[in-house]
């Protein structure tokens, strides 16, 4: 059994959602291959040949791949697939939009977002907002599968010594291109990969309000979220949603502030390990997942956690 | 031109959902149903693309059981022309479907077809990028922006890290993500126009297509409840247990 498992990355940086997804073909077993798919990439297949318990990368450097479009990235996968039992990519918005392609052009199902591993054949994965956890079951010859990265603890970075091979592309299709980017900037750590995340809602009135929580997250090195409710009142841009239509996150800490907590909020952080609540409404739901809930006005509690921390 | 807008009736956002006893599955016993909120969204962009008079037929198309029509005559009040049903009892995987759309792509010839990113019951998020895949047509996934130009069309999409946008040819697949639009809601007349409009039903045989899935659901279960946790007075004591207690900070 050998296994694929699709590198997430930018051309500069190796994702840490790869090593989740490595973690995820490491509950399976078998051998594990990298595939870094990518523009100008040879920094890249070098850092995933020092992951923990990686045999082989595989690096096709084409221009063709520069941005993931995945007319171009699905071919080139589903061309090397006939050689693995699995194929693997990370849930993120790159990994869900290539690899359906490459399934249904390997004419095999697709096992979506995956949460734990419980035999090379069988994996559970949250359906209904996670509201109900499936077990499914794949006689596909080639088992496609997304991984949620809350779902699998991350191998070491350090440690491998994999062989790089070179792989030829596939080229360009010639049915779509890029045309630009606009990426949020930030010092904090990324949402989904933060040990800490300091999230605010409807609660905190305005977009200028979420200064208070920008200034204890920058103490704790907390990334900063929102709710639905507080994106779509425009308080901050969408990229900072957690829920089940935003980022599902699960790290140690969540400090929700200002939030009610709807099921669609709860879908995406119900899986953190302490979560705190900081809301002046005491029946609001949020206090019925939270660890510690604290009732009262966040303009005082805000800024006094962050003098106390 | 011609869209084709693929719906899907699932539960309604607004249930509370549970598990089966006999972890079979999910209780949809005397549940509202609905169309998908994505597809809801889907149906809203085709319209809107309509009235700017870039579409010029919209025909949407179900997969599901006979009551499927409901959310059938639901995208025909809120603008489609003609509607079309493809009759399944079974619940179908997204490569099925996706099959079982490529038929109707064949058939119809759209320049657009446009489907909502997820279903927010099964959560697969993959019926439109197998569509492509399927068709061999480009695809514009998670559209926070929908812009047809001469042969083009141009999709900014919702990555993780914020936006993109790409030009896709046409024919071209887009799936929809939630701030795309805002669906409208149906007016009566148009709810009663809707009871005229035309919709077709088909099979899966018609069609020719298979839709066996390698894919089994062994059990559905309740995820680990959450219990409530305690209140704390003041921040003071908040901070004392996150670092004694939870060993957090």
């Amino acid at each position: 059994m050998t296994i694929l498992v699709i590198a997430e990355h930018n051309n500069a940086v190796l994702a840490a959602a790869t090593l989740n997804t490595v973690a995820a073909a490491k509950a399976i077993g078998g051998d594990i291959h990298v595939l870094v798919a990518g523009s100008g990439c040879g920094a890249i297949g070098e850092a995933a040949a020092k992951i923990e318990g990686v045999a082989k990368v595989l690096v096709a450097d084409d221009a063709a791949y520069a941005n993931q479009l995945p007319e171009n990235v699905a071919p080139l996968i589903a061309g090397l697939a006939s050689n693995y039992s699995h194929v693997l990519a990370a849930a993120t918005t790159n990994g869900k939009n290539f690899l359906p392609r490459v399934a249904a052009q390997l004419d095999v199902d697709q096992i979506s977002e995956i949460v734990s591993v419980e035999s090379p054949d069988t994996f559970k994965r949250p359906i209904y907002a996670g509201n109900a956890i499936a077990t499914v079951q794949s006689s596909a010859a080639i088992k496609v599968i997304t991984v949620r990265a809350t779902g699998f603890d991350p191998v070491s970075a350090e440690g491998g010594s994999a062989a790089v091979e070179q792989v030829s592309g596939t080229g360009d299709k010639g049915i779509s291109s890029f045309v630009g980017e606009e990426l949020a900037k930030s010092d904090r750590p990324e949402l989904t990969a933060a040990k800490i995340v300091v999230s605010g809602g409807r609660g905190m009135g305005n977009g200028e309000n979420f200064k208070h929580l920008y200034s204890l997250a920058d103490k704790l090195g907390a990334a900063v979220g929102a709710s639905r409710a507080a994106v779509d009142a425009g308080f901050v841009p969408n990229d900072m949603q957690v829920g089940q239509t935003g980022k599902i996150v699960a790290p140690q800490l969540y400090i929700a502030v200002g939030i009610s907590g709807a099921i669609q909020h709860l879908a995406g952080m119900k899986d953190s390990k302490v979560i705190v609540a900081i809301n002046k409404d005491e029946d609001a739901p949020i206090f019925q997942v939270a660890d510690y809930g604290l009732v009262g006005d966040l303009f005082e509690i805000v800024p006094e956690l962050e003098k106390l921390v | 031109m011609k869209i084709l807008v693929a719906v899907k009736r699932v539960v309604d956002y607004n249930v509370k959902v549970r598990v089966k006893a006999d972890n079979s599955g999910v209780d949809l016993a005397n549940v509202k149903m609905s169309m998908n909120p994505f597809c809801e969204i889907a149906v809203e962009e085709a319209v809107r693309l309509k009235e700017k008079g870039v579409a010029s037929e919209i025909v949407v198309v179900t997969i599901g059981p006979t009551a499927a029509q409901e959310q059938l005559r639901t995208a025909l009040a809120l603008g489609a022309d003609r509607a079309v049903l493809i009759e399944s009892g079974e619940e179908l995987n997204s490569l099925a479907v996706a099959k079982l759309l490529k038929a109707v792509v064949d058939k119809e010839q759209p320049q657009l077809v446009i489907l909502g990113k997820q279903a927010i019951d099964s959560d697969n998020n993959q019926t439109g990028q197998m569509l492509g895949a399927l068709t061999g047509y480009a695809q514009g996934t998670f559209a926070s922006k929908v812009e047809v130009e001469g042969d083009k069309v141009k999709v900014e999409r919702e990555i993780d890290g914020g936006s993109q946008t790409v030009a896709l040819n046409l024919p071209a697949i887009v799936t929809t993500d939630l701030r795309l639009n805002e669906p409208r809601y149906a007016s009566l007349p148009n709810i009663m126009k809707a009871k005229k409009k035309p919709l077709e039903t088909l099979t899966p045989d018609a069609l020719g297509v298979t839709t066996t899935s390698t894919l089994k659901t062994l059990k559905v279960e309740a995820p680990a409840a959450r219990s409530a946790g305690v209140k704390v007075k003041s921040v003071a004591e908040l901070v004392e247990k996150l670092k004694n207690e939870a060993k957090v900070i």
